[in-house]
């Protein structure tokens, strides 16, 4: 029997079938971990209340618990849990490891609060007093809530207010700055225009002003409400509303309640703007810089590959040359990202963005504004680097349309161009789109180059926004992969963080699945349309 | 044996066919026609190789003429000339002239495209392009710069009305060409080819990837054609061709061996080789 399962060659059909089970399980396992460890982080955990007795004190810690460790020293296993006590103005750090070998009991307390705070991270507590309306509230949760839901409103309008309208007089008034400055590089200058933007810069001036005053007016609304809670160590601490980002009870909950709390977690998480060293809040801006970076990059590099790709294929003459070429080309796609990036820096932000400053720019010296790392460098670095792709896959499928479609078109009266363009393109679209399919699969992931060429740890503004020209390409940005890196590696709170690379590396993925899939549906309709390949 | 025999009688038919051409010249089949296309001296080189050798041929006006030979004998080669289609062969080269109206195809300054626009082609398989029926035909009128609603229709419908297809496709005009028969894509094809109004339309073994009936339709269709286009058609097929043609131009490596009326090539040939090959001797 084993003679023969050797000599039909049914081991090889076991291998390979072993090879992709393995790989399939190795994808599959890692995703669950990602999804598992990334999600499980915005469930709001109950919070125990332990009594450890260390050297006869009593010891009461209220935290949640964030991991369980065995630790075997010396051929003695100590078990540990790592709590999440929050509370960092008073303890100084959120996470403490306590030794369960001191814990004499855990209890879970009904009233116990958490609130998450804009600073200093999560109070975990008790109500004291909540000061609401210049009314006092004596260990009134709703009295809280209540406190909170204003905070939330109020802070809206503030964010409004300075994100959208001081930001753009800001804008404005650096404009302004900037025409001033080119007027007078220019020895255009006249007291008339002077005086002009005096003018317009007192206008939007007298606008600031307006702003300002109603944004003293919100903080001091703002300002007004606070609450006082009570540690488990019988501390207090006293938390201002302008503080204060959601207020809720773990313990109290139930199911549903969780799962609300939950989905607004998560909302927030792929919605809002990163707080506290970007261990808090979301990665919207992440998730916009990646998309928006991406979808420039196909911009750039479809054309420029199929252009390139038609050139090498349909109009040079194939010799040892144009064969030349094309190794070079495919071994283009093996040259190390990082080698892209620095070349990026010295020939796009440095050479090319200098020159534009010089050129189109004076006036905003010595700041440079496309001199430095930006949207638009990275965008083009990666196009660079994933050209080599499109320009293969597009070649391999301008050599698979028949002959005799071509022949079919010229035999009308068609020129070579009119062929290509009407006939050839159109059936090659397909391959070309699987090029950008391959090419965008590997510029979402990249992070090493845009290091180098505009991605930051935190960008103020996004790349678009409501000042005109809307689009600003100039502008650093921020990258999910990025935002990996510097979480996990660069953060001062590790333990904090670590749920949230997980949270946004399973993102990213979606993204990237998400942005192939789209691909993959456009290149399948393009398929269905030009199917005469299959002929 | 027979090997050696052909041979022999190869080099008779060569060394004889000084005294034949001028035979030939004195019996003119197509003398009563107007003339389409007129081919003189015509030499055409793959690389070192010569494929055509010295072609004299006048293709008569509206008439449907049929190139017959075995394969390899250069019929296609020679049909592709007319409307320049060896010159997307990098290696191809051509000596001699071919002349529609009067003006020869291969001189300086001949616009290819233009000249193809005159010279519609059918290919062997059918290859209609990836896109409705409906643009399919009106593909070559774009080109032109057509692309008025009102003219396209028109155009289309007379030109699929032309191929014998109007009845079978005016529901579905807008649908895929490559969803259609065999059959009926080669007669979307001839529907392209005359939609521009060609003068001349070169059949290269139109039927060939056929079922019987399709090509007893297409067939049917050259025999329309012919009262508005001057056919050119290769064919491997000797009935087609004698039930098609008015004229057959017998070919064999690369040689015109004999052109005549297609009834006097199929039943009383002048010359021993047309003989063997339409009786199957070897071919």
């Amino acid at each position: 029997m084993s003679k023969k399962f050797f000599q039909g060659g049914q081991h090889w059909v076991w291998l390979n079938a072993g090879a992709i089970s393995i790989s399939i399980l190795m994808v599959v396992g890692l995703l669950l971990l990602i999804a598992y460890r990334g999600l499980i982080h915005f469930w709001p955990a109950d919070v125990q209340t332990f009594t450890f007795e260390v050297d006869g004190k009593q010891e009461l810690v209220l935290g949640e618990i964030h991991s369980h460790e065995i630790d075997t020293q010396d051929g003695v296993d100590r078990e540990q849990y790592l709590l999440k006590v929050g509370n960092r103005d008073m303890y100084g750090i959120d996470f403490r490891w306590v030794d369960l070998k001191n814990l004499q009991s855990t209890s879970t307390n009904e009233e116990v609060t958490v609130v998450e705070r804009h600073e200093w991270g999560n109070v975990y507590g008790f109500v004291k007093t909540v000061n609401y309306d210049g009314k006092v509230y004596e260990g009134d949760f709703d009295a809280l809530a209540k406190v909170v839901e204003r905070a939330t409103d109020l802070h809206e309008q503030i964010r409004d207010i300075e994100k959208d309208d001081i930001g753009s007089i800001n804008y404005d008034i650096e404009q302004l700055r900037l025409e001033e400055r080119r007027l007078e590089i220019e020895g255009n200058l006249t007291p008339e225009a002077k005086a002009d933007i005096e003018q317009r810069r007192q206008d939007r001036k007298k606008d600031f002003a307006e702003f300002q005053k109603q944004l003293d007016e919100l903080y001091s609304q703002i300002k007004r409400d606070s609450a006082v809670f009570e540690l488990v160590d019988g501390r207090t601490i006293s938390v201002a509303a302008n503080n204060m980002v959601r207020a809720f009870q773990p313990n109290k909950m139930n199911a549903l309640e969780k799962t609300g709390h939950y989905f607004s977690k998560l909302g927030e998480f792929i919605f809002d703007e990163p707080r506290e060293a970007n261990t808090e809040g979301g990665v919207f801006p992440a998730i916009f810089g990646t998309v928006m970076m991406v979808l420039l990059m196909s911009v750039v590099v479809t054309p420029l590959g199929v252009i390139a790709a038609v050139y090498m294929r349909e109009y040079a003459k194939q010799g040892p040359l144009t064969r030349t070429i094309r190794i070079a080309v495919n071994n283009l796609a093996g040259v190390p990202s990082i080698v892209y990036g620095v070349f990026g820096l010295g020939f796009f932000v440095y050479f090319l963005g200098g020159s534009i400053d010089d050129l189109f720019y004076p006036e905003v010296k010595p700041a440079p504004m496309f001199g430095t790392p930006g949207l638009i460098w990275a965008s083009l670095t990666l196009a660079l680097l994933t050209l080599p792709v499109v320009i293969v896959s597009t070649e391999e499928g301008l050599s698979r349309i028949p002959k005799s479609i071509r022949e079919g078109s010229l035999a009308l009266g068609a020129t070579k161009f009119e062929t290509l363009w009407k006939t050839v393109l159109p059936m090659a679209s397909p391959a070309m789109m699987t090029g950008l399919i391959l090419a965008v699969a590997r510029a979402a992931g990249e992070v090493a180059p845009l290091m180098l060429v505009g991605v930051v740890k935190l960008a103020p503004t996004l790349p678009l926004d409501g000042n005109a020209p809307f689009l600003h390409l100039e502008r650093k940005f921020m990258h999910l992969g990025f935002h990996i890196y510097d979480v996990g590696f660069q953060s001062p709170n590790v333990e904090a963080a670590r749920p949230l690379v997980y949270a946004t590396a399973l993102l990213l993925v979606l993204i990237i699945i998400l942005l192939n899939v789209a691909a993959i549906k456009i290149r399948n309709n393009l398929r269905e349309k030009y199917k005469a390949l299959e002929q | 044996m027979t090997q050696e025999l052909n041979l022999n009688q190869e080099s008779n038919t060569k060394a004889a066919q000084a005294g034949q051409n001028t035979q030939q010249s004195a019996h003119n089949p197509v003398a009563d026609e107007t003339i389409a296309i007129e081919v003189e001296k015509l030499n055409l080189f793959y690389g070192e190789k010569q494929a055509l050798f010295d072609i004299d041929l006048q293709i008569p006006e509206k008439k449907v003429t049929a190139f017959i030979g075995p394969s390899g004998c250069g019929k296609s080669t020679l049909l592709r000339c007319f409307n320049r289609m060896n010159d997307l062969v990098d290696i191809a080269r051509t000596e001699g002239q071919i002349r529609l109206d009067n003006e020869n195809i291969y001189g300086k300054g001949v616009d290819v495209a233009e000249l193809r626009r005159k010279v519609g082609m059918v290919f062997q398989k059918p290859n209609p392009f990836p896109k409705s029926i409906y643009e399919n035909v009106a593909y070559g009128l774009r080109l032109q710069g057509i692309n008025k609603r009102r003219v396209l229709d028109e155009v289309v419908e007379w030109a699929l009305k032309g191929a014998a297809l109007w009845d079978e496709v005016k529901d579905r005009l807008h649908e895929n060409a490559l969803g259609m028969s065999g059959g009926q894509q080669q007669r979307l094809c001839i529907a392209r080819a005359i939609a521009v109004q060609p003068e001349v339309l070169l059949l290269d073994e139109p039927a060939s990837a056929l079922d019987p009936i399709s090509t007893l339709k297409i067939e049917e269709l050259i025999n329309e054609l012919k009262n508005d286009y001057t056919i050119v058609i290769v064919t491997h097929n000797m009935q087609q061709a004698a039930r098609v043609s008015d004229y057959t131009a017998f070919m064999y490596m690369g040689d015109m061996v004999e052109f005549d009326n297609t009834d006097k090539i199929f039943t009383n040939p002048e010359k021993k080789k047309t003989e063997d090959y339409i009786t199957g001797r070897y071919g």
